[in-house]
């Protein structure tokens, strides 16, 4: 593989549950065995891909958003900032001015128009990224700090860090967090490929049309990976074959499967069909490597 | 006394929105004059955020003594009103305002 920049695949899903880290770990172990490889766990909420590597911390800095701090011998009282602010972070109580910070979204509105120049932006941690190594696989987490709301940032920093520090690294995996709001798009918003993992009901299909209209919108190549094939019915098949949309790889509805992931291990060594579906499913990605512009 | 409380409407037979910052109505109950006044809060019912810390802006400028609502606030909203010289009880859904305030009068309501 020739490559300038490293191919970003995210694994996402519209549900949640349906096996993105089940996925996305596995994927990273079996490329891990020939090549270096990256996996960013971007689900700051509850990063778990952690969970199936004992790795080593090579690095591991606070994650910090900007907020703004009250400056209360230049505020005048007028009134401006609680107006402006969109998401309710500052109000007024008379001769107070109170912030809210997990409520700022930092974007600078009340500092910048603010006539006194009396809240200037600080920086504010709202958690860790840790960079971890085990052989060839490089784990990157960011993990917000309880309470925290704001996980986009923290989902950026974490794709900046390992692009700025690993961009010799061929391929990295984006474990997105599920649904289809503001994380996950900034999750998959710059990915070359993503593929979308789904369980086969009613509420997987659901959820799995959601997230192929956000993927759409992206204008992203995708694919589908069904996990607990043989559970529920057909519609999600019929669906992606009606939207020509690829089926990458099925995954069978397995206790033994569940029961290795909720022991913290990995699946493909025990499943030597799961070990072709994973190959198989990088091949895929990497014909969208060569047809990439 | 000023006593306002989160509702479903503006009389007395209107039922206690159990929600805080997304109350549909803050309906104010002027002891000394013996008035009820309604106030519409569906403009911070819609918000998609902050609305907690925004329905505290607007108890503060209403300035009641007390508070009377459902669940309670939330984290932020509850510190938000904790800058203000203001008694909240708990606990009054499934209530009509008539009952929550016979409730409240009898110190049958949980202060927050």
């Amino acid at each position: 593989m020739i490559n300038r920049t490293p191919f970003k695949i995210a694994i996402a899903s519209g549900k949640g549950g349906t096996g993105k880290t089940t996925l996305a770990t596995n994927l990273a172990a079996c490329i891990a065995e020939q090549q270096e490889v990256v996996l960013v766990d971007l689900d700051v909420e509850e990063p778990n891909s952690g969970l199936f590597f004992e790795g080593r911390l090579l690095h591991s800095e606070d994650n910090l958003k900007m907020i703004p701090q009250w400056d209360e011998s230049k505020c005048t009282l007028c009134g401006l900032c609680p107006k402006l602010c969109n998401f309710h972070a500052i109000i007024q109580l008379g001769p107070s001015i109170l912030v809210f910070p997990e409520l700022c979204h930092s974007c600078y509105a009340c500092s910048e128009l603010c006539p006194a120049g009396a809240l200037p932006m600080i920086p504010r941690a709202i958690g860790k990224l840790n960079h971890f190594q085990n052989g060839r696989l490089h784990h990157i987490e960011s993990r917000l700090n309880v309470g925290e709301e704001q996980a986009v940032a923290s989902i950026a920093k974490s794709k900046k860090y390992a692009a700025d520090k690993l961009p010799y690294v061929n391929v990295h995996l984006y474990d997105s967090p599920p649904g289809t709001s503001c994380p996950v798009v900034e999750a998959i918003k710059d990915a070359d490929f993503v593929i979308l993992v789904t369980e086969p009901t009613p509420f997987g299909l659901h959820d799995l049309t959601l997230a192929v209209e956000t993927t759409h919108k992206l204008e992203k190549s995708f694919g589908v990976v069904i996990n607990r094939d043989g559970l529920g019915n057909n519609e999600v098949i019929r669906y992606c074959q009606a939207e020509n949309i690829p089926v990458l790889a099925r995954i069978p509805n397995n206790r033994r499967i569940a029961e290795l992931y909720s022991a913290g291990r990995l699946i493909y060594p025990e499943f030597p069909e799961i070990r072709e579906a994973l190959k198989d499913i990088l091949d895929y990605c990497l014909s969208a490597e060569r047809s990439r512009p | 006394m000023k006593i306002a409380f989160t509702a479903d409407g503006t009389n007395w037979d209107a039922m206690i929105d159990p929600r805080f910052g997304r109350t549909a109505y803050l309906v104010i109950y002027n002891e000394e004059s013996d008035e009820l006044q309604g106030f519409d809060n569906s403009a911070v019912k819609n918000e998609a955020h902050g609305a907690g810390t925004a329905t505290s802006q607007r108890i503060f400028e209403l300035n009641p003594d007390v508070l009377i609502t459902g669940n309670g606030p939330g984290d932020t909203a509850a510190k938000a009103l904790a800058h203000m010289k203001l008694k909240i009880f708990t606990g009054a859904q499934d209530l009509t305002l008539r009952q929550a305030f016979e409730k409240y009068k009898n110190g049958e309501l949980k202060e927050f």
